[in-house]
């Protein structure tokens, strides 16, 4: 037993002690691994550090450190009179801030500015948080209802007529232009003579539709005149026009059965309009106007954003279906439509629509300049909406529709309760991609004169009051830190919404 | 009684059918011509009305006024260009102008693209962190924004030509933009060319021999010193045998400014400045989605193969990336051309700004013009990216996809 042990394979003295691994966790060995592991890897550690210490101390400096926090006008900022070296000129952007946010709106009126940036948060905040329910009336009072007031609030004015009135007008001017092109293109062919028959058919034929169609208009356009000589006219209108359309939901929908629901909601949206009516005195000729040439700064901004965003949504949904639809004239229309306006410029879109859009339309028919703008972006917006929404589309499975139409849905039910949704569920990041890329391209409305954050910052700095050496400096920061939080912002949520809707694929 | 085989149905009718109105069938059709209709009646609506306005404005339509003299200088022309040229002139010059700011801008960002999002992806703690910040910085800011701090903020608050920040006492940067010595040709210049291109020719024949030798026999061919000592002996050569190809016009401060050199002007310098780096936050979120969409085993692989980092990145990773980077990338090509047409916020004479903005501004001319400028940059979009998806048909090819 005893030589046994002797031999046995047991060490008999102790192992000398290796030295301790090397630290990958904590701070030394975060320094380890992701900041000094290699030569090379620690020369760019330094490089950058380097970088960082010329980049972002100077800038903190500039901004906090150095800055001149008061004062009246630019010798508050000059280097001589403070005895230091001067960084920000923060009493600049004081001095500013009312005409960075309203331009040139009038001091007196500045209140409806503020009840539509109060209306906007209240009615986008619970928009936005996921939790919060009601969202279709949310979204209906935002993206509908919300522009409207919005319109009447900003630029004041009241109205004449309302539904009834509107339509007949419309409906009287198509009839009319019809045969006016009709009697156009007969002239032209009797000008030509021998072989001018075929226009002069053609001519006499759409005079003969146009002149037909007048006809079953003209109860409507009685009916407009009636209503226009009454006393009340605007109230008269809403009446008449929510009796009728009303009805015709109920109608619609499915009569004594089904219909009571869609008739409620139409009569509490007709009432809801009437109070907004009588709140603003639209009747009354509502608030006084304010020119849209004095709206400046940070509201033009979010006007310019907000009205793209909004208004190129259903121009990008139509668009995208149409690029889908089977039949090929509609198909081949939207495609070159979205090419042509992804294949220019903004700025030659914003041109086309200040200089080229008045000039088609009719002579008598004036067209406002931030309204011109607002439609080019809203087209140019449109576009570009239309190839995200039709990615959405594409990633909808084809049984979806397919069970759809088994189910003996139609087309429109089938695109609007089915595939749509879950369309629009699937493409939400990318279109808070594409209203970031609107946002930024708000700014090219300085090109074009009209006074966004941007160029009331760019007028701000004509100012003689206010030149200082660190005025630009000042200026540019405080509008950078401004598009920054915004945008920032809309890309973090759009983050956490990707989030959302793939949290079912996460496992 | 034997079957008699009957002829098929006419296929006429239902072919026909789905040619004028697709799947819908004749409501198609019918849809199609109430579409068509409308779009006539707004066409017709449009043309009347023009005319109308143009008349009521006594503004002459046709493009006989390119034929006009311009009458109105041009701060950066690459093409002999004075006063008295037609406005047919100032259209080119602008469009060269346009070109040639895309042209450089798009080099700069791809390079510094290329660098920031293989640096976003580094191990490097600090410097992905720097990249990253850089990246959501600059994508978050407006583009005209960034050109207006380009230009009123930093290049404008320059040293005046006195007091410029002089490099060798040869270029010079000052608030009148970047001085530098302007090359003049010589005797020599010609042959001095046609060296550096045959060197150039000669190094890609080697590179595609040695690629040949790699593939076919496995034998890897140590190439570059030959072809760098190509690309630098021959133009040595040909300069030792007939001298300088080109002598440098030194600028000099005389007065108030430079004299000689050739002057590369502030506002050409804030466009490419801002454009590129705008585009290269951009490209590198573009390069590290295509990096990170290689399979991670690729460059496991590499490097167990004893391959470095870089040269994994290199070989391995990056070609396989730019088949998903090549398509967004297109897109940032395109998108460079389309802004750089934010020129005309800061006076850089591009087609836009010079064409659409003081020659629209002269003649009045809105509809041609208009409709010129835009032609334009659609022809340069879709040739763009032609060339662009042809690029990436080849690429696939190369790598047996598809």
């Amino acid at each position: 037993m005893t030589d046994q042990l002797a031999t046995s394979f047991v060490r008999q003295d102790l192992v000398p002690q290796r030295p301790a691994p090397v630290v990958t966790t904590g701070f030394v060995g975060f320094l380890r691994t992701r900041l000094f592991n290699t030569p090379s890897n620690a020369l760019l550690t330094i490089v950058c550090a380097l970088l960082l210490w010329f980049t972002v101390v100077p800038t903190i400096k500039f901004l906090v450190v150095d800055a001149v926090w008061q004062g009246n006008d630019r010798s508050a900022c000059l280097a001589e009179n403070v005895g230091r070296t001067v960084g920000a000129c923060w009493p600049f952007v004081q001095a500013k801030f009312i005409q960075f946010i309203y331009g040139f709106y009038p001091e007196a009126e500045r209140w409806r500015v503020n009840v539509i940036f109060a209306l906007a948060i209240m009615l986008l905040i619970p928009l936005l948080i996921p939790r919060i329910p009601g969202k279709t009336a949310n979204a209906g009072l935002f993206f509908l209802a919300f522009p409207l007031v919005a319109y009447f609030l900003l630029h004041g004015g009241g109205i004449r007529g309302f539904g009834l009135t509107w339509t007949a007008d419309a409906a009287l001017a198509l009839a009319n232009s019809i045969v006016d092109a009709g009697r156009k293109l007969a002239e032209l062919g009797e000008a030509r003579g021998v072989i001018g028959w075929l226009p002069v058919l053609l001519g006499k034929t759409l005079a003969l539709l146009g002149s037909a169609l007048a006809i079953p208009i003209a109860p409507l356009g009685w009916l407009r005149d009636w209503i226009q000589a009454s006393g009340k006219a605007v109230w008269a209108d809403v009446a008449l026009t929510a009796i009728v359309v009303s009805l015709l939901l109920f109608f619609l929908n499915g009569g004594l059965r089904t219909g009571w629901r869609s008739l409620i909601i139409s009569l509490v949206t007709f009432a809801g309009i009437a109070l907004v009516i009588a709140v603003m005195g639209l009747d009354r000729g509502g608030l006084p106007i304010v020119d849209s040439r004095l709206y400046g700064g940070l509201l033009v901004t979010l006007i310019v954003s907000v009205t793209g965003i909004v208004a190129s949504m259903p121009i990008g949904i139509a668009l995208a279906l149409g690029r889908r639809a089977t039949i090929p004239l509609v198909r081949i229309f939207s495609i070159a439509f979205i090419e042509f306006w992804r294949g220019v410029p903004l700025i030659t879109v914003l041109f086309f629509a200040t200089y080229m859009l008045p000039l088609f339309l009719p002579g008598n028919f004036t067209i406002d300049g931030l309204l011109r703008v607002l439609i080019g972006i809203a087209l140019f917006s449109g576009a570009y909406n239309a190839e995200v929404v039709r990615g959405g589309l594409a990633a909808i499975p084809r049984g979806q529709a397919e069970a759809a139409s088994a189910l003996g849905l139609s087309y429109w039910k089938t695109t609007s309760l089915v595939v749509m949704p879950q369309a629009l569920r699937h493409v939400i990041p990318g279109l808070v991609n594409s209203f970031i890329a609107l946002f930024k391209d708000t700014t090219l409305v300085l090109i074009v004169a009209i006074f966004d954050l941007l160029g009331s910052l760019r007028a701000a700095f004509a100012d003689p009051v206010w030149a200082t050496p660190s005025t630009l400096f000042t200026g540019f920061a405080f509008a950078g830190i401004i598009y920054f939080i915004f945008c920032f912002g809309m890309s973090r949520y759009s983050l956490f919404v990707e989030h959302r809707l793939n949290a079912h694929r996460r496992h | 009684m034997s079957i008699e085989s009957r002829p098929p149905p006419s296929l006429f009718w239902p072919k026909l059918r789905r040619a004028v109105g697709g799947r819908a069938g004749w409501s198609g059709l019918v849809l199609q011509i109430a579409f068509v209709a409308l779009l006539v009646w707004i066409g017709y609506e449009i043309v009347a009305n023009a005319r109308a306005n143009l008349q009521a404005q006594r503004v002459a339509s046709g493009f006989g006024f390119l034929d006009n003299t311009a009458g109105f200088a041009v701060s950066q022309a690459l093409i002999p260009y004075s006063e008295s040229n037609t406005y047919a002139r100032v259209f080119v010059v602008g469009l060269l102008n346009t070109l040639i700011v895309s042209v450089i801008g798009i080099i700069f960002a791809t390079i510094f693209g290329f660098l920031v999002g293989l640096g976003r992806l580094s191990p490097n703690w600090l410097l992905s962190r720097l990249s990253g910040g850089y990246v959501e910085l600059v994508r978050n800011l407006p583009l005209l924004f960034q050109i207006l701090f380009w230009y009123l903020a930093v290049l404008a608050t320059l040293p005046n030509p006195r007091q410029s920040i002089s490099l060798f006492d040869k270029f010079f940067l000052s608030n009148r933009g970047f001085v530098i010595p302007k090359p003049i040709e010589q005797a020599s210049f010609g042959p001095f060319v046609i060296a550096i291109v045959i060197a150039i020719v000669a190094s890609l024949l080697l590179r595609s021999y040695a690629r040949r030798q790699l593939f076919d026999h496995g034998r890897m061919l140590k190439i570059w010193p030959y072809g760098l000592g190509l690309l630098i002996g021959l133009p040595l050569i040909v300069c030792l045998v007939l001298g300088a190809p080109v002598t440098f016009e030194i600028p000099a401060l005389r007065g108030f400014n430079f004299a000689g050199g050739s002057r590369i002007i502030p506002e050409f310098i804030a466009l490419t400045l801002a454009l590129s780096t705008y585009t290269a936050a951009f490209i590198a979120e573009i390069v590290r989605a295509g990096v990170q969409s290689v399979n991670k085993g690729q460059m496991e692989a590499g490097s167990s193969l004893g391959l470095s980092r870089g040269t994994v990145l290199r070989l391995i990773v990056v070609p396989q990336a730019m088949r998903v980077i090549l398509p967004p990338l297109t897109n940032q090509y395109l998108n460079l051309t389309k802004n750089s047409s934010l020129a005309v916020a800061i006076g850089y004479p591009d087609l836009f700004s010079v064409f659409a903005g003081t020659t629209l501004s002269q003649t009045g001319q809105a509809i041609e013009i208009i409709a010129i400028t835009m032609g334009v940059y659609l022809l340069i979009s879709l040739v763009t990216s032609a060339v662009m998806s042809y690029y990436g048909w080849r690429i696939n090819r190369n790598l047996g996809a598809t």
